[in-house]
Parts: structure tokens; sequence; C-alpha cells
């Protein structure tokens, strides 16, 4: 989700295009080819007028299962989990992370390391050991699993994601800005509200829209700590057993749109700030 | 005062969060690694370390082998992405974001749904294998999925954005004018290459196998949807232990000790390649 | 994603003070987990338990029913009947994939006594239904209020070794495991376990991750009944597992998606349930083949169970007995093509099939006529059952096996 601007550096010798180049030219569209070419089966099989039960061969053009799309209540419902799951837990980890990060960008003091080792901890602690411990730990505590569980273990893995993304902000920052704002004679909430959080906010946002990421997509710790409540993924798990119905591709195609216009919006607006 | 205070303010909730529910539960499998018993009885606390032992001894087959396929699936990750990278970083011009966002696409559908369209692709009789198996061009019986290279593949297949990004970022860094000062001094383009770029890209190769090793080799949904009987990885193994045996001792030491030694890999790898001003230069 | 912080990486390498200092908060931790997790075994119900549970219960009106997919039809005919006639509306999930799963997702809520969201769910006789009475996760049934059952049952099914008396569940549906196969691939007609091990279909053959499917096929290829299994003869069964394993024969141990796999051409023969066969051929148009093994298949029962903190126990009673209904037991044998435990739908079955004409009349009357929805004495004799087991020794029989499939 993370854009990386291009910065105008590395222009060496543009123009000559020895073998070198195209060959490499060519390497990168397959490698693009490569990675798209799921997305590609997926979308085409959204439109794919399957008889029975399997969708897996090719049986004429439709666009029945877009009309249809809600015709099966299980899958509409871990649909609607995984969807407030996300804006929830993304809500949440966007207002924890931002504080830290605003902590960690802003001021120095003691534990600082023992908090950069946590954070760094859980974002490289691997996702089965981390759905494992999640699940010890519930179950120590005799917690019945489902949406609630599922929801605080998204804010915890992406909290840390916010986090870095924020102070990475922060550090960029001018604090005499505040200061000043300060010496005008604003409160510490004012000058947070007016000076900072505008300051900050493109970090905020793009922190906030990887936490939804990370949580509409989460399967492993997901499958951890889920009960019986069942998200996205979860079902499409089970259901795969006995085929896949079209509806998953057309809902996994407009989840792929949403999620690409958003990207590209964010990135016209980011350019047009400028 | 006020300002002495601020930090730990701004801090208490997340740090509560994430003491209470990343701390804590690790500290909580360490301690059922150390039980015995069953779901029916209870789970006695006897500091039973023959866990760690008769878990590791059962499953070492799987524990071994995910470490292979993890290490197979990094180095094949860094060498498609490589070049991908460099060319996006120094050939792209104007378009380098549109390249960069082309080879993010993946992150926008799901992980589960990509996996099972690779299965789907695959498949035996598939739109891949099966027009070429109808030429003649292959035998009948064979087949890609349920071998080893089904799942290194998808492996590689589902990490690959997270190597090429944090190498392209290294590369982009790179001031040309370092090239042009290499070649005034006249060495040759693959000189300058091994020499100039290769050396200052290091930081983002370290970053993107931090990224990609840890979750490669603990992922058990690739050997699931594309492995085959002797393919399973030590994730399909805790998994099955936790969800299916309810047997949380054994797993809960599986699973310690596997992030005991990717933690421990994780260290010694950063002391080699030390990290510490490396990391300076990957950070933007 | 791409900002590896340098300072969360110095963090990691430098600060052993605060690392040690973790470890005094780990260690705090520890303490507050050292006390273990306590075990819930309860005495078996007795009659005064039927009473004291359902005195006092009302009907609701509404009923939440956690089921395993392809057990009923897309229309969910027989609930919308049901709720026609009784005004009690049904949620119908298919949640279950897998029994051990499921007793994972739901033991904390039932050890908590909290609701699981579901009044009545279906589990299959085995080690998961054992540690669901064991724990005593299960309502005693109220048979006085069960009037279909007692009348239409089948006499077999009534006394099950699993659960005499009926105590905690009523069959939804049985069936059979077997082997499945495509002729058109095979070449053959498959009629014993050995054609599972036949090098010929190697990386073809597809075998069951489920311990105790795979077990029971395992004894029964050496000749073993699995009912009467001793841990030496799980050794043997093993061994002969192995041997099919490390020859390559098997492409992959499977769960449900074992049908995907077949329908696919993934793979060629496959221990199978029969019903799932039936319902393949029939939306698919598929020609997959189902036998009962020359050595034997096994047969096992789904139950329908309602879990202690069911919040409509009164409604999902009244569906519980609903479904022994000739008619509508017939009804859903024509959906699910399982072994119904209503002998009196083969009557029904055929009455509508005399009526009915065209494909339809074809269909019901190949129904009514199946052996492997209403099996023959022969059939029976045929079929083992599953063994019964202590958590001790299914924990060595889950040693024995899952080294097997654990690949």
């Amino acid at each position: 989700m993370t854009m990386t601007q291009a910065r105008p550096a590395a222009r060496v010798r543009r123009g000559r295009r020895g073998w070198g180049d195209r060959i490499l030219y060519a390497y990168t569209w397959l490698i693009i080819v490569w990675l798209c070419l799921p997305i590609a089966v997926m979308i085409t099989f959204g439109f794919n007028n399957a008889k029975g039960r399997l969708n897996l061969t090719w049986q004429g053009f439709t666009l029945k299962w877009y009309g249809r799309l809600f015709a099966v209540p299980d899958l509409t419902t871990a649909l609607v989990n995984s969807l407030t799951i996300a804006v929830l837990a993304a809500l949440g980890a966007t207002v924890l992370g931002t504080l830290i990060g605003l902590a960690l960008g802003r001021f120095r003091f003691r534990g600082q390391g023992a908090l950069n080792l946590v954070q760094f901890a859980a974002i490289s602690a691997p996702e089965t050991v981390m759905g494992a411990s999640l699940l010890s730990f519930f179950v120590q505590l005799g917690v019945g699993r489902g949406y609630l569980t599922i929801l605080v273990s998204h804010i915890m893995f992406s909290l840390s994601f916010v986090a870095v993304t924020v102070r990475a902000r922060v550090l960029t920052l001018d604090p005499f800005v505040e200061e000043a704002a300060q010496d005008l004679g604003a409160s510490g909430w004012t000058t947070f509200r007016l000076v900072t959080l505008p300051m900050i906010f493109p970090a905020v946002l793009a922190g906030g829209l990887l936490a939804f990421a990370l949580s509409i997509d989460d399967f492993i710790i997901t499958s951890f700590n889920s009960g019986s409540t069942l998200t996205f993924p979860l079902w499409i798990w089970g259901a795969q057993k006995n085929g896949l119905p079209p509806q998953v591709n057309v809902m996994g195609t407009l989840i792929f749109l949403a999620g690409v216009l958003l990207a590209v919006g964010n990135a016209v607006l980011a350019r047009r700030r400028r | 005062m006020r300002r002495r205070l601020a930090p730990y303010l701004l801090i208490l909730p997340g740090g509560l969060w994430l003491a209470i529910l990343f701390v804590l539960p690790m500290v909580v499998m360490l301690s059922f690694s150390l039980m015995q018993g069953d779901v029916v009885n209870g789970f006695q606390l006897i500091w039973h370390w023959q866990n760690y032992t008769d878990s590791l001894s059962a499953y070492d087959d799987q524990l071994i082998r995910s470490l292979v396929y993890g290490l197979l699936a990094t180095a094949a990750c860094v060498l498609l992405a490589y070049p991908a990278a460099y060319w996006i970083a120094f050939r792209g011009g104007g378009r380098k974001s549109t390249y960069l966002f082309l080879m993010l696409l993946p992150f926008f559908v799901s992980f589960v749904l990509r996996t099972f369209s690779w299965k789907f692709l695959l498949a035996d009789d598939g739109i891949v294998l099966g027009p070429l198996k109808d030429a003649g061009l292959l035998p009948q019986d064979f087949h890609v999925l349920a071998t080893g290279f089904a799942v290194v593949a998808g492996l590689t297949y589902n990490y690959l954005p997270f190597m090429v990004l944090p190498i392209y970022v290294a590369l982009e860094r790179v001031d040309p004018r370092l090239l042009e000062a290499a070649q005034d001094l006249y060495a040759g383009r693959a000189q300058a290459f091994l020499r100039v770029v290769l050396p200052l890209s290091v930081p983002g190769v370290f970053a993107g196998v931090l990224m990609t090793f840890v979750p490669v080799s603990a992922d058990y949904v690739n050997a699931t949807v594309l492995g085959g009987t002797n393919n399973t990885m030590i994730g399909n193994v805790i998994q099955n232990l936790y969800l299916v045996n309810n047997d949380y001792p054994q797993a809960a030491a599986l699973s310690f000790a596997l992030m005991a030694i990717l933690l421990i890999g994780i260290f010694a790898y950063a002391r080699a390649l030390g990290t510490e001003d490396v990391l300076e230069v990957a950070a933007r | 994603m791409n900002e590896i912080n340098p300072e969360l990486l110095r963090g990691m390498t430098r600060s052993r003070r605060d690392a040690l200092r973790l470890f005094g908060l780990a260690g705090a931790g520890l303490g507050l987990a050292a006390c273990g997790v306590k075990g819930q075994k309860a005495a078996p119900a007795k009659q005064s338990d039927v009473q004291k549970y359902w005195n006092g219960k009302t009907k609701h009106g509404h009923v939440n029913f956690a089921n395993w997919p392809l057990y009923m039809d897309k229309g969910r005919t027989p609930l919308k009947q049901f709720t026609k006639e009784t005004g009690i509306s049904v949620t119908y999930r298919e949640v279950i994939q897998d029994d051990p799963s499921w007793f994972g997702k739901i033991q904390p809520q039932l050890q908590a006594n909290q609701s699981i969201g579901y009044d009545l769910m279906v589990i299959t006789n085995g080690v998961s239904f054992t540690k669901l009475t064991e724990l005593g996760y299960l309502v005693p049934l109220d048979h006085s209020k069960m009037p279909n059952f007692a009348k239409n049952a089948g006499a077999a099914y009534k006394n099950e070794s699993f659960d005499p008396g009926n105590v905690y569940s009523v069959p939804y549906q049985t069936g059979i495991t077997g082997i499945a196969y495509d002729p058109a691939k095979t070449g053959r007609e498959i009629t014993s376990l050995a054609d599972l091990w036949d090098p010929k279909f190697k990386g073809k053959v597809g075998m069951f991750s489920d311990v105790q499917e795979i077990g029971n096929f395992g004894m029964m290829a050496v000749g073993v009944n699995p009912e009467q299994s001793t841990a030496d003869d799980w050794k043997k069964a093993g061994a002969k597992l192995q041997e099919q394993k490390d020859q390559g024969i098997v492409r992959k141990y499977f769960d449900q998606d074992y049908i995907d796999a077949l329908s696919r051409g993934d793979i060629w023969l496959s221990m199978a349930y029969s019903g799932d066969i039936f319902q393949q051929n029939l939306s698919e148009g598929s020609n997959l083949k189902f036998v009962i093994p020359e050595e034997g298949g096994t047969i096992w029962t789904d139950n329908l169970t309602i879990p202690k903190t069911a919040e409509n126990p009164v409604d999902a009673l009244t569906l519980l007995d609903y479904f022994y209904r000739p008619d509508v037991a017939a009804q859903l044998a024509e959906i699910v093509s399982y072994v119904t435990p209503v002998p009196g739908a083969k009557d029904v079955l055929a009455a509508e099939a005399a009526k009915a004409t065209g494909s339809r009349k074809k269909t019901l009357q190949t129904l009514a006529d199946s052996p492997l929805i209403f099996p023959s004495d022969a059939d029976y004799a045929r079929l083992r059952h599953y063994r019964k087991m202590t958590t001790a020794e299914e924990q060595q029989y889950n040693g024995v096996f899952q080294k097997i499939t654990a690949g």
C-alpha cells in the first residue's frame, strides 16, 4: 500500500538503450504479468456462466453473478464482518499508533528502547506464532473467541505499522512550528488539532489505510482466534473445499477495484498537494 | 513536569495494548509449552521440558523443510526481484511509480484467494497443463501441484512484492553521479555495478530478506493449498496441533522453538551484515 | 511497509537493559499463568438432569442451526417448510468443516458458559463427540418431546454404541466412507482397498487427513476390524499407510476438498463419502463412481446435538424431531443422498416416484433403489464402525497416524 514517490534521481545515460536494457525491460514486464496472472483469472471467472457448483471451466460470459452478489448469505455475513472489523481495527490502530508515533518522534524517554523492541517483534514475529500465542492467551483466560477477539488482535498487529509510519513523518517536521503556536497562546490541544495533526495527517492516513489492508487480508492470525465467527478469507478457506461460488470472484474483484481506486486517488491527491 | 510525562501519556494506551496482547500472550504460550494434559482433564504446569524434545524430534522433518523452503523462496525472491527493481530504479524514468504500483497490485487481492487462483491455474488438467498434455508435450501423469516446487513457487509469488519494494528504495537512493564517477575512472558497466551499485543496495536486500524469510518459513497456507504428502511445513503442524488436536502444550513448544530459531537467525544475520550503519542508509 | 526503522533494529541489538526489563515483565506474566488450566470433566447425565434442564424452557420462535456444507439444498426447502408449519424461523449456517476444528472453536465459549451462537449442531460420532459428552457440553434430550423420533427412527439408530439410548444425540444422516473414482481415468473398475495401494496410480490417489478415517482404512487394509483394534493393530496399519506414502502413491491427505480435486482430475481415485459423490454427479453431470471396497468400508453417523449454552433449546428440539417425519426425511434424502435414519422414507420416495414423470421419476426411483441410501443387510454386514477411544488412547492413536498425515 505504501507508494514510494519517484524522485528525479538516477538518470544515468538515458536514451542509449543497449541489449541489456531491453532484456531487463522485457523481464520487468514478465514479472508484472506473472504477478497479475492470478488476479486476471479471478476477475475473468467472475464473469463465467458456470452451471454447477464448481467454477472450473469457461462456460460463456455472464453478468448474473454481479446481480446475485449477495445470494450466498454466509458469504455476505463474512464480508460484512471483514469490512466492519477492518474499519474498526484501522480506527483503533490509527489512534493508538499515532500517539506512539508522536511520542517516538518528538521525545527521548526512558523505556524507548523497550518499546522499539516490542514493536519490532510485533512487526516481524511470524503470524503463525502470534496467532498461536493469542490463542493460548485466550484459552488461559477462558475467553470465548469471536468477533471481539479478532478485532483486538487486528488492532494489536497493525498499530506498530501506523506508529512507524507516523514517527517517520514526525521526524521530518520542524518542532519550532509547534512552539511558535504555543508562544502565540494556543493550548496544547489546540496546537495539536490545528498545527500538528494537519502536518502529520498524510502519514496518519497512510498508516490507517495500511492497517485496513492488513486487517481485511489477514488469514493466519484470524484463523487461530475466530471461534465460530467467519471473515471473508476464512469463509473462502472453508468453502473452497466444496468449490467456490462465482460470487467470491465478484467480491474479490470489487475489493480489488476499490483498493486500486483508493490508492490511485491517494497518489493523485498527494501529487496535487505538492 | 508535563513535558516529562507527555511521552508516557502518549504511549500508554498503545503500549498497554501491545503489552497485554503481544507480550503477555507470548508469556502465556511459554507457560503452556511447559504444561501437560488435555482439554477434558485440564492442563497442569509441571515444567514439562519434554514437550520441547518430544515435539522437535517428532516434527524435525517439517521444521527443517520449513527452513529450507524459506531459504529457497527468499533466494528466489531476491533473484527475481533485483533485476526488476534495478530496471525500475534506473530506467523507469517518469513512470517509476506506475511500474511499482503494478508490482504491488497483488496486495489488493486476498492472499488466500491468490493462492487458490494458482491452484486453479496449475491443476493437472487445468488451463495450463491440460492443453500441453493434450498436445502430447507432457506425459499424462505430469503434475506441478502437490510438489515442493509448487509450494516454493507459491511462497515466492506471494512474497515477491515485499522484496521488490525495499530493494527498489535502496537502489533509487543511489546517486547517479557515483556511477558516472566510476565510469569516468574507467570502470566497465559490470564493474561499476559490482563495486558501486551492488554494495549500496545491500541494505535494501537485507530489509527484503527480513520481511520475506520469517513469514515464509512460518507459512502454512501455501503448503496446504499447493503441497502434497511430503511438503508439510512447521506452520501446518502448529496449526493442526492447536486447532485440530487441541494439544496446546506440544503446539506451544513448537511455536516457541520456531520463533527462537527465527529470531536467532535474524540476530546472527543482522550482526553479520553490521546492521547499524547499513540501516541508516535503508531508512528513507 | 518498506520502512525498516533503524531505531527499531537498534532497539533490538543494543538496549540490553530494556530487554532485561521486558524479561522482568515476562516473569510477572509467567507467575500469572502458572496456575494451569482446569479440566471440566462432567458426570454422565441422569434422568433427573433431563428434567432439571428442560423445566421452564419455552419456545422463542427462532433457532440457529450449524451444519456441514452440502447437507441441505440451496433453497433450504425443508427449513422453509418447517418455518411455515411451526412459525419458528431458522438461521442456517454451513460453518462446520470438520469435527476437531469445530470443537476447538466452540470449546472456549462452552467452557466459559457463553452461547456459541448456535442452538443445534451436527457432530460426527468420534473423538470430538466423546469429548463433548465427557465435558458435559451437550444437553440431555427430552424424549417426551420427540414423538417423530420414537415412531420413525430405524431400530439400528436408536441404540448406537457411541450414545446408547440417544441421551445426547439423534442421527441427522449416516454415511459410508468408501472409494470414489473416475472410471475414465483409472481405466478399470475399482473394487478393493488394494487399488489404493496400486503403484499404477502413483500420485493420483487421495487419502483422508482425518486420523480416524485414514486409520480405519489402514486397519481394514491389513485385515483388522477397526472397532476391535488394539495399539499393535494401529502400528501395523500405520506401517501399511507409510509404505503407501513412501512409494509416492498418495497425492495428498485431503479433507472435504477431495471432491474438488477428483472433479479437476488432480486425483483419479480417493477415499470418499458416499453422499458427496452422488451430489457431485447430480449437480455437475460428472461420472464418478462410488464403491464399498471388498475388504469393507466404514459407517459413521452425523448427529443432531444441542450445546448446553443454547439460547433456544425448545425450538432446536422441535426442529430435531421434525427431521424424523418420513416425508421430511425423504425430502432430505433426495437432497443430500446419504443414508437416512428413517426407513419409512423409502416408501415415500417410491410413492413419489410412481407419481412423478420424466427425469424426476428416474432420479427418485434411483434414490429409492440405491443401496447407498438404503443399504441392504449384506451391505451393512460389510460396514465397520469407529472405535470408541479414551483420551489417553486417542493421544497414542494420533501419535501413530498423525506422523503419516502430517507429511
